[in-house]
Order: C-alpha cells, then structure tokens, then sequence
C-alpha cells in the first residue's frame, strides 16, 4: 500500500530520546501481536508508552516527517483488528495516560485521558449522584477505545452510545498538531463537528489524548426483569411491542439457554433460572421502586400476553449482580467453548431483528457450523458468534465466508449496517465497501487524507 | 410435610448509620430488602418442596413493613407466610429473637423442619438459627451444604464444618442453617406476584404466645448490652509497584510471604 520507512537502530534511538517509554524486540509481549480477535499476528517495530500530550505530539511529528505509520491502541480488547499494527511501525500504547483528570459537578463532565478504563469510571464518580451511561460489555476496555469505535453497551436503547456522552476532545494530528475539538458547552453549531467525526474513526484520523465525557444525575434505582420464553423467535418478536410502550426499558438483551450454560460453566456459578430455551433481559431505571414498578408493569404485560412462560423479578444488588455477571461473561464463555470463533456485529433496525435472528438460525444447519449469539435486541446490534470447532483450516475459512456473505447480504437487504459498536478495523473493511458504495468511500477517503495526507495513522483499517 | 422458612429484613445498602445512643441500626429512610443468605433458605425449601410436595411457611419477626419480604417469599413460591410484629419485640438481642420465634413456631406449629439462612447481614451473628432450636430443643445442623434426602421421620444432609464436611442424619423435627453453595436462589415470579397479591399474611404478636410475660422480650428480655457501635476500619491502602514482570512477581512472593498471606508448603 504504501512505502512507509522501516525501523532502524537510529529511529529507535531518535523515539527514546522523545518519549519516555519505548519497547523493542523480545521487549514487545506478543499481546501487541493482536486484539481479541486474535488471527494472523502482527508485530509492531516498536512499542511507544507516553505520557503526556506533548510526548505524543512529538512522536507524531518524528513519525509524520519519516513516513512511519503509527497505530494508536488502548486495551487492545478490540475484535476487529482495529488496534493492531499491520504495517509494522510504532504502536502508541496509550495506557499509561490515564488520569482521571476532573470532576465536573457544575456543568456534570468528566474529563479524562484516554487510558482510562471504563470499569474506573463508576467508582470515580461513587456517591456523587451521576451517571456515565454507556455500558459497553467489555469493562477492561480503554475509553479511548471506546470512544474510536463508538462503543455502545447495553443502555444504548435509553441513554445512546458512546459518542452521545463526548463532549470535547483533545486530539494530536498525524503531523503532530494539538488541536481541541468541542468542550464543556451543551450546544454547539460552530461549523463541521470535526469533534463527532473523530468518533469512531478508530484511530485513523487523530490520536486522542483527552475527552472531556457528559455525565448525567444518576436514576437512584434499578430493576431488572429476566423474561423466559418458550422460543427465541417468540422473545425476540416482543421486543417491538415493548420498545414501543410509554416506559422506555434501558437495556433488551436477548439470550439462549445454551449461551446462559456456557456462561455458567466458564464462571463456575449457577443461574438463577435457565429452564427455557429463550430469555429477555430487561431493565428500568427511575426515581423509586415504586416508579419503576409501575414501568416495568406493562413491559410485564406485554411478555406474558405474547407468550412468556414468566417475568421474574430482579431488585437487589446481588440478584442483579448473578444475572448480569453472566451476561456480562457470555464472549468469553463462547470463546472457551471452541478453538476459534469470529463475529459479525450488524446492526439492522429494530423492527426486523426477529427476522434477522431467525435467519441466523437457518444458517447453522445449511452451513453446517456452529453458531452463538447474544445481544442487544433493544437496539437492533447483534452479536452472532461462528465457531470454528474442530474444522479445519480450509474448511473454516471457506464456511465463514459462506456464513459472513449471507448474513451481510440479509442485513444490507434489511436497510441494516455492517456494524454497531465493534467498528470496521481491517477484517469487516470488504463488508464496508460493499454496503456503503464507491461515493461514500471515496467521501471518506478525502477526509482523511485531510487529516493525514502522508496516510501513516493506522494504515489499512476502515477503507 | 410442614416446613418453616425463617427470613428477615434488613437494610438494602451497607452504608447505614448506627444510632450511638441505643446501639441499634438506623432503619427510618433506609431501603430494605430480604436477608440476602435468607434467599438460601428459601430456595432449599422450595426445592424441598418440588421433590417431596411439602407447604411452606415463611416466618419473620419485625415491624409492619416487613411485610414486603413475606409478599417476596410469596412471589418465590412459599404458600404461607407469618409477621411476628409486636412493639414490645423491640430491641430484643440474640437470645431474645431466639425465644420469641420459638414461641411463634410453637403457637404456629407444628413443623417437620425449620430452615434459616446462615446469618443476617446486619446482625451477622449466625447464632440465631442454633438458638431458636435449642429452645425448641430439637437437633440442629448450621452450614448445610447439601440435602441428600428428607423422607421416614429422617433428614440426611451434608455440613460444613472448618477444613472438613460432615455427612449427618438428623431426626424430625430439626433445624437446618444453610451455606450459600446450597443451591441458586430463584427470582421472584411476576406471575406469582399477580396471584398471590391477595394472599393473607398471618400476623402473631405477644397476646397469641403460651408465655405472654412481656419481661421475656425486646429489650427487657436481652442480656446483651451495647456498650459501643462503631463502622469497622476500611483498609483501602493501595501500591503501586513498577518493575519488570520478574521484579515485581519476587517482590510480590516477597510481600505475601512477609504479611502471612502465604503458607509455606513444606
């Protein structure tokens, strides 16, 4: 693709003099090799770990007047590849900015490095009475991360996604240029929103350095309602009925019996309840019990008249931590049950995601492969998981393909997109093209050679 | 088969303030919620009841409001429910609970087997499972990890006991205590919720006890006197060890050996 300028002794010696960490050699731990996502590895030629804006910015620049493609990274639990370095060059580990840099309790924003991690955010904010709604699955993840692929969560269908809760960011440009971008203002029509386009450019634009996140007064209480049902195609055929009543639930997750036992062997623990086939998960949040019974009443309702074998009821911290300790378990639990998986993470609008779902099913017989799947049926992303099993390599290979062309090609037909929170990184960058089309992609491509003409920030993701 | 499930209220939060004067648990604003061990005792006996078709009692002393608790044990399937409520049941310690739900199962018995979770998260003593059979003067087992079988008059059952588990047979009547690895507790049915909505909950107070001398509960009839209540220290201390993955493994061998965390082997 292009001619970037491979790492040599001199290079090296220029980036220690600039930067206050650098990994070489048998110092790179072959986690930097991959993502989640695993697959073929890809060294980086050098790790860089700053610690400062100014340190970045100056990597930046070196890298920019020597052609060296540079790949941003955070926690590395990606599963598209994203974050992986396939051109060799710098890998900017970002992990080790990360403060928490204030609490805004006035205008209700955080602001904080991109190293942080979103398990540390509730804590930061404990007692305080607010709330930073997106609610990823992945905790270890790096909000720098989530905020390049635009993580949603499962309280998307209440609160939206990442992108929703950033309010400035401080970026450095492939050049090495610092350059703030929004800010602690709750409206803003002050020309492009160059601020939101950095959102889920998955590192391809700018480098983030600091996000200044919104948070919101925290809704007191919280119940969730585990709805089992005799099929998936009867729970996930309620969920439009209930996204349609005048209590909104903040999170619909849909999950399969045979999901809930892979997930209670690899945690050791058992389920509260695992005696159906299907199951909705629902939660309703508000003032007090009382509000959020009156809620969760009619959702209720609407299960039991559309077929539910129950509704049980889930009010305590601890019965809410053994339901969405499980949930929360789920990748991983599919992940130990095989020897290789990959996902298709569409997203397809919320009226037709039985539909979709039911087609998933198909495919298992006519491919003859297994398939997972979990997600947010509230919000339309799914997250269908293709194991490998005990196929070999060609056989693998050559049914994943069958099984992606088909569910791409069903989700495109549905007015759906490739993908909803997990973003494009370089495995879903043929999906892209076909769903979005020449135009857009040539769209896209200026714009980033706008942002970076030489092309080295994370080479060959997206497009 | 008649079985008494023992549950209670208790705070929802653990950040409640005791009050210093009396020693007791400031409850008035507090959310509350069931007992969470009592969720044990409550599954054991709804299993119980699945494979040997016993009716459950679930039993509970405090004020009017606990009532809700009784409404959630109706909602996981338990067929009666019993509000030991009475002013003069206030204050009452260890000893004084113990008597008066013995007193209670005595009037509302007789039961085959009287089932209570392991300790309350607010009183934490664990001891009033023990006690209450001990009034009764029934056999009693505490940590109960497992039922084998309940039938003839006999319940076979496996306890735990520090670094070891007992295999026992216990004669009916009896009283178990349950451990957590007992079974997961089923959520609350909303299905049940709408049935049992008009449920009668049976309320005993001390007017309906064989011994009716007020002398004997709350307050006056406890031993136990608080002298101080304070909040428990928080060891939060943190470090932050920096160092290549081998430093920092031998320092940390180092520390768990020095600080006793770690048992030598040999």
């Amino acid at each position: 693709m292009k001619n970037f300028t491979q790492l040599d002794a001199k290079h090296i010696a220029e980036l220690e003099k600039i930067a206050s960490e650098v990994l070489t050699g048998s110092q790179i731990h072959e986690d930097y090799f991959h993502d989640e996502l695993a697959g073929v590895p890809h060294p980086p030629e050098a790790v860089v770990r700053p610690r400062s804006t100014a340190e970045v910015s100056a990597v930046m620049k070196y890298a920019y007047a020597n052609n060296i493609p540079v790949t941003p990274r955070g926690q590395g639990t990606g599963l598209v590849g994203g974050s992986v370095s396939l051109y060799g060059g710098i890998m900017l580990d970002m992990t080790a900015m990360n403060r928490i840099l204030e609490i805004d309790r006035e205008n209700l924003t955080m602001t904080v490095e991109p190293g942080v991690l979103l398990m540390e955010i509730p804590p930061a904010i404990q007692g305080m009475g607010l709330f930073y709604p997106p609610d990823p699955g992945e905790k270890s993840a790096s909000i720098g991360g989530n905020i390049s692929t635009n993580a949603g969560g499962m309280r998307a269908v209440k609160y939206g996604v990442t992108r929703d809760y950033v309010r400035g960011l401080e970026v450095v440009l492939a050049d090495g240029r610092v350059m703030e971008l929004g800010g602690k203002v709750a409206k803003n029509s002050s020309g492009y929103n160059l601020l939101q386009l950095i959102v889920g450019s998955e590192g391809t634009l700018a480098v983030v350095t600091k996000a200044i996140l919104k948070l919101i007064p925290l809704p007191p209480k919280a119940v969730s309602l585990l709805v089992p049902f005799p099929s998936l195609a009867q729970a996930i055929g309620t969920v439009p009925e209930i996204i349609k009543s005048k209590n909104t639930p903040t999170a619909v997750e849909f999950m399969e019996r045979a999901v809930i036992l892979a997930a209670e062997e690899f945690l050791g623990r058992a389920y509260p309840d695992k005696s159906a086939d299907a199951y909705l998960l629902l939660t309703f949040d508000g003032n007090s019990t009382e509000e959020i019974e009156k809620a969760y009443e009619e959702a209720a309702q609407i299960c039991l008249a559309n077929g539910a074998l129950d509704v049980l009821i889930s009010n305590t911290p601890e019965r809410n931590e053994a339901i969405w300790k499980a949930r929360g378990a789920f990748l991983e639990a599919i992940k130990s049950s095989t020897t290789e998986m990959d996902e298709c993470d569409v997203v397809v609008p919320r009226r037709l995601i039985a539909d979709f779902i039911n087609y998933s099913a198909t495919l298992e017989e006519r491919f003859g492969i297994r398939i997972r799947s979990f997600g947010h049926a509230g919000d339309g992303n799914l997250h269908i998981y293709i194991l490998r099993d005990k196929l070999s390599q060609p056989e693998w290979e050559s049914k994943l393909q069958q099984v992606f062309d088909a569910l791409y090609a069903k989700a495109f037909e549905m007015g759906g997109q490739v993908s909803g929170e997990h973003g494009i990184g370089y495995v879903k960058r043929p999906f892209l093209k076909e769903s979005r089309g020449e135009d857009q992609l040539e769209l896209m491509a200026a714009v980033k050679h706008a942002f970076d003409p030489k092309g080295i920030l994370n080479p060959g993701k997206v497009f | 088969m008649k079985i008494a499930i023992c549950i209670k209220q208790v705070p929802g939060t653990t950040a409640v303030e005791v009050d210093p004067v009396t020693g007791t648990l400031k409850r008035d604003g507090v959310e509350s919620k069931l007992n969470p061990c009592d969720l044990y005792a409550l599954e054991t006996a709804l299993r119980l009841k699945e494979s040997c078709g016993a009716s459950l009692t679930a039993v509970t002393m405090g004020p009017p409001q606990a009532q809700s608790i009784l409404r959630e044990a109706f909602m996981m399937g338990v067929d009666e429910a019993l509000l030991v409520s009475d002013r003069k049941f206030a204050g009452a310690d260890v000893l004084s609970t113990s008597y008066t739900l013995a007193q209670a199962l005595e009037c509302a018995g007789p039961f085959d087997l009287i089932i209570c979770g392991r300790q309350t998260t607010d009183g934490d003593t664990a001891q009033v499972g023990p006690e209450l059979a001990e009034l009764l003067n029934i056999p009693h087992a505490a940590n109960v990890t497992e039922i084998h079988s309940l039938d003839a008059g006999k319940l076979r059952a496996t306890m735990l006991l520090p670094g070891s588990f007992m295999q026992i047979s216990m004669k009916l009547p009896a009283l178990i205590s349950v451990d957590e690895t007992i079974a997961e507790p089923r959520l609350p049915s909303y299905k049940l919720k709408l049935a049992t909505a008009d449920r009668e909950i049976k309320v005993l107070s001390l007017k309906d006890f064989a011994d009716t001398d007020e002398n004997h509960y709350g307050q006056s009839g406890s031993p136990t006197r608080v002298i101080r209540v304070f909040p428990p220290e928080h060891n939060t201390r943190q470090e932050r060890w920096e160092g290549s993955g081998k430093e920092c493994a031998l320092r940390l061998a180092a520390f768990l050996e020095e600080g006793k965390f770690l048992q030598d082997p040999r």
